[in-house]
């Protein structure tokens, strides 16, 4: 198991240089700079700005103190926020974006399981096919549009929850269903077909012809076998509800990370960029590891490493 | 000897987007105490659709009783609701199903499936639960119980997962245990062990045993009456000897000579049954056989015979057995050597 986690730890330094390389070359090859913007800014002062920020240097070089720097976990000072480093940007506004994505996530997996185990249990009823339009409404319906119609029924017409800002657990609502909604719907569908699949297999017969009732039958022996297809889903959606957020965090005026990563791009500003992307990879280089975990831990015929054997 | 089980012109039918498929019509046979009856016949014969009716585990719709009755110990089954039901099913009567590598629970230890039946119909503990475990482990002939009893069946060879499924079927001393087709997916020499366990825990634990099998030499070594099914009806029913030695339906020969014989001439060729079984969603006015059978007659095409009864035993549903039909000599290839009489 040790061994197997810094195999795992190594592989996941050696992406995040392959991401810094890459993102740090496309950055270099867009057009347009930090300073530019519709005011000329006199060639002096742009020269000096430059200098400043290191950005006279030769790529090489540029590239070598910033692979330097990002090694000690220092994604350097901010281009436009004068002043602040790009870990303090990050250090304030990833708490948000963590507790959005955190309830997102937990709604999107709960509602969208139990969704799923219903529709298979009462398979070709009504039940079943109000669940599964449901969960097509929900894949189809972009969630920027689910947001704008969250806002303007709850919050204008029937004004019970706040239209944005992100300052109660009233106000995280709005923003953690619109997001959560298409994955959801498609945690829904993936645990649908997969329980069906497990309800006609071999064991659940001889669970039933043990005399145990549809519900033990149901929790204890179907479900764990079932959610396997949506653990392995869980690692791009964290990846859905981190992009998903860039467009709500906007919608519901939210200072996460995502509104500050969009904003980044727009601005040129070349460390925050990095910065977040650097991050966003780690974080989602992380959670597949964790999803690879829990796998072992739901399934005793998933066991680490190639030695097969006991670990 | 007390009947156990008895079941009476049992009909099962499936609702399906063709048809309704009349998958088991009007079977009846009774099951005695401490006995062994196989059902034999090929595939779509119905013989798993009458084991799971017995059980109730057919799912409901698609399938549905229409008709008949299934008695245990005098109770009707048919009547009961599901919830009686669940009391019944792997305390009184159990079932073993065909592949031991799907029918165990692959994320749940053997023993936690084991335990589950204990706790649920004798209430132990799970302390009891686990030490009952161990016993029937060590009952079912697996080595070193006490480490195998937290392991996955994945940790299982073929054999012992069969052996596994045995130990929780009989975890709470069934009256009826239903093994369908419990050898089919192993090798021989795992067969054969199977085979022995379970008729030496049928006297350890008095139990009845319903066997299916397409096998007749799995039949001739562990079974004491057999029951001939072929298209959902079942055709002759008699004892083992009966059955081997004097067979009266043209099916049964059929069956009888496409079993290969290891002591005989081994220039002997396997005879097949030509033809495919018949459509159960459509099924034939007369004798489901007539179309593959080569003695057939006129009147097997439109009337099913009634059942010619040739001994206490033996039952045979064959226009054949009518004195108005020409007498027809089983053919050789159904002939079976001496060397099967003394494996019994």
């Amino acid at each position: 198991m040790g061994r197997y986690l810094i195999q795992r730890f190594g592989s996941m330094v050696v992406s995040l240089f392959f991401i810094v390389t890459i993102t740090f070359i496309l950055m270099q090859l867009a057009p347009g700079g930090p300073f530019a913007s519709e005011k000329k800014i006199p060639p002096e002062i742009e020269q000096q700005m430059n200098e400043k920020y290191g950005l006279n240097d030769p790529l090489h070089i540029q590239y070598f103190n910033y692979l330097k720097d990002v090694a000690q976990w220092d994604f350097g000072p901010s281009f436009k926020y004068t002043g602040q480093s790009v870990n303090d940007i990050i250090n304030r506004s990833f708490e948000y974006s963590l507790l959005l994505g955190l309830e997102s996530i937990f709604l999107a997996l709960s509602i969208g399981v139990f969704l799923g185990v219903i529709a298979a249990l009462r398979h070709n009823t009504s039940v079943d096919y109000t669940a599964m339009v449901i969960a097509v409404l929900g894949i189809s319906v972009p969630n920027f549009i689910l947001a704008a119609a969250l806002q303007y029924f709850f919050a204008m017409k029937l004004g019970v929850l706040p239209v944005a800002r992100f300052d109660s657990f009233l106000h995280t609502i709005l923003p953690a269903v619109a997001l959560a909604t298409t994955p959801m719907a498609f945690i829904a569908r993936l645990m649908r077909s997969s329980m069906l699949d497990v309800l006609n297999s071999d064991y659940i017969k001889t669970a039933k012809a043990k005399g145990l009732n549809e519900r033990v039958v149901t929790y204890r022996h179907a479900l764990r076998n079932a959610i396997m297809p949506v653990v392995s889903y869980l690692g791009p959606l964290v990846v859905a509800i981190l992009t998903g957020s860039f467009v709500i965090e906007e919608i519901f005026d939210i200072p996460g990370l995502g509104a500050e990563f969009v904003n980044s791009v727009t601005n040129r500003d070349y460390t925050v960029i990095m910065g977040t992307t650097v991050f966003f990879s780690a974080l989602l280089l992380v959670s597949i590891l964790l999803v690879d975990l829990l796998y072992t831990l739901i399934d005793p015929r998933i066991k680490f490493g190639k030695e097969g054997g006991k670990s | 000897m007390k009947k156990v089980l008895e079941v009476k012109d049992l009909n099962v039918f499936f609702d399906t987007y063709k048809a309704e498929v009349q998958a088991v019509r009007g079977v009846s046979f009774d099951l005695h105490e401490k006995e062994t009856l196989a059902i034999v016949g090929e595939s779509g014969s119905g013989k798993s659709v009458t084991s799971q009716s017995i059980m109730k585990l057919i799912p409901m719709p698609p399938g549905k009783f229409a008709g008949g009755s299934i008695k245990f110990n005098g109770e009707e089954l048919i009547d009961k609701s599901e919830r009686q039901m669940e009391d019944i099913r792997g305390k009184e009567i159990s079932m073993i199903f065909q592949d031991p590598m799907t029918s165990l629970n692959p994320t749940m230890t053997v023993g936690k499936q084991i335990a589950e039946s204990l706790i649920k119909h004798q209430n132990m503990s799970k302390a009891q639960a686990r030490k009952r475990g161990l016993e029937l482990l060590e009952l079912v002939g697996i080595p070193n119980p006490e480490a195998r009893i937290d392991q996955y069946p994945h940790e299982y060879s073929g054999g012992m997962r069969q052996r596994g499924m045995i130990a929780i079927a009989l975890a709470c001393n069934p009256k009826v245990l239903i093994a369908d087709e419990p050898t089919t997916a192993l090798d021989v020499t795992i067969q054969a062990q199977i085979l022995d366990l379970m008729r030496d825990l049928q006297d350890k634990v008095n139990t009845s045993i319903i066997l299916i099998t397409h096998d007749l030499g799995v039949v001739a070594n562990a079974a004491h009456r057999v029951a001939v099914m072929y298209g959902g009806k079942i055709i002759e029913t008699g004892t083992v000897d009966e059955i081997f030695y004097n067979p009266t339906h043209p099916y049964t020969w059929g069956l009888l000579g496409s079993m290969p014989d290891l002591e005989g001439d081994s220039d002997e060729e396997l005879q097949a049954i030509p033809g495919t079984p018949p459509d159960l969603a459509d099924p034939p006015k007369g004798c489901p056989f007539a179309a593959r059978c080569p003695y057939a007659m006129k009147v097997c095409e439109n009337h099913m015979p009634d059942y010619f009864e040739l001994s206490d035993t033996q039952k045979s549903a064959c226009w054949l057995l009518d004195e108005r039909s020409p007498k027809v000599e089983p053919p050789e290839s159904a002939k079976v050597g001496g060397s099967k009489r003394d494996e019994q």
